[in-house]
């Protein structure tokens, strides 16, 4: 075989998940499919889409990644969200993150930038 | 809050993002929190390739089941208690002496979680996606699975509406076992079909 990247990844016994954030995008998408907001085809052409771009990682560590920005892209699509609300929202939970002292629940009402 | 943030929490980006997602839907009465744990509990824990492999020892043992198995797939998994939440369909395939099967999906990464759980990572990545169709005899060997070249390899590429199951087949010298005992030797690339069923001790 003359392309190094197309070597099967090791870690044949990773965890499903390997951070909180990817088990919460993938319930997140099946509860919405559940509640009928997408089929399940449309969310896997949405992922296809994703997943088949030259860039995506050979290792598959990036699947998640992918994941998300096609639940995004989902999401806007539906009118649902779109994409500067969760880019301020997302920039607020970052400030509200760092200004929560260690140990502490993270809450959205910490963002120091919140109301100005 | 003073400006020492040694010991402060940081949210990845990618947390970040998945966090304003959830208040954005949460806001909507698009997701309940609580469910979104439910579900992630679920995968990580309760659903797995147990169910798949009580399948394969349940087909192993019981002719009638393994009939039924193969005619249609969906409804004789459903009668063990395992049904899928897409809706999709599933397949059984069942490897012979001259053919072994293989399930890849090129598309993306459908699965068939209620008998296997979620995929592993090498499921989900580009070089299997692609070369489980171009050369599966060489992903085997990969996976270390090198089969008699006259053997037949035939590979199923998944769709969201169907999903396959591969049913290996049973290890000689496991006459009158328990079908528990004939589920511990089935593992979930067994089901994928990058290995066989484990022969007994």
């Amino acid at each position: 075989m003359s392309r190094h990247e197309a070597k099967l990844p090791d870690g044949f016994e990773d965890p499903v998940f390997a951070e909180p954030w990817q088990a919460e995008a993938f319930a997140m998408t099946v509860a919405l499919h559940d509640k009928g907001l997408f089929s399940w085809s449309e969310w896997a052409d949405a992922l296809s889409g994703e997943v088949k771009k030259p860039d995506a990682a050979s290792d598959g560590h990036d699947y998640y990644e992918h994941w998300l920005v096609a639940l995004e892209k989902l999401l806007s699509a539906k009118g649902v969200a779109g994409k500067g609300e969760v880019d301020a929202l997302a920039a607020a939970w970052e400030r509200a993150a760092h200004a929560t002292p260690h140990g502490k629940p993270i809450l959205l009402e910490n963002d120091p930038g919140l109301g100005r | 809050m003073s400006h020492d943030h040694d010991h402060d929490n940081e949210l990845d980006p990618f947390a970040a993002r998945v966090r304003a997602l959830e208040t954005i839907l949460t806001q909507k009465g698009l997701i309940d929190p609580a469910a979104i744990d439910v579900i992630v509990d679920t995968y990580e824990t309760k659903v797995g390739p147990r169910n798949g492999a009580r399948v394969v020892a349940r087909a192993w043992s019981d002719p009638a089941y393994a009939d039924w198995l193969k005619r249609d797939a969906t409804a004789a998994i459903a009668s063990l208690g395992y049904t899928g939440r897409q809706g999709e369909h599933m397949q059984a395939v069942f490897n012979t002496e001259e053919t072994h099967n293989l399930v890849v999906c090129t598309l993306c990464s459908c699965y068939p979680w209620s008998v296997l759980g979620l995929p592993p990572v090498w499921y989900k990545a580009p070089p299997y996606r692609s070369r489980a169709v171009i050369d599966p005899r060489g992903v085997l060997e990969e996976f270390g699975l090198t089969l008699p070249k006259d053997k037949k390899i035939r590979v199923w590429d998944s769709t969201t509406e169907l999903r396959y199951l591969v049913v290996p087949m049973r290890p000689k010298g496991t006459e009158g076992w328990s079908e528990e005992q004939l589920a511990d030797l089935v593992s979930r690339d067994a089901m994928i079909g990058t290995a066989l069923a484990k022969q007994p001790e």
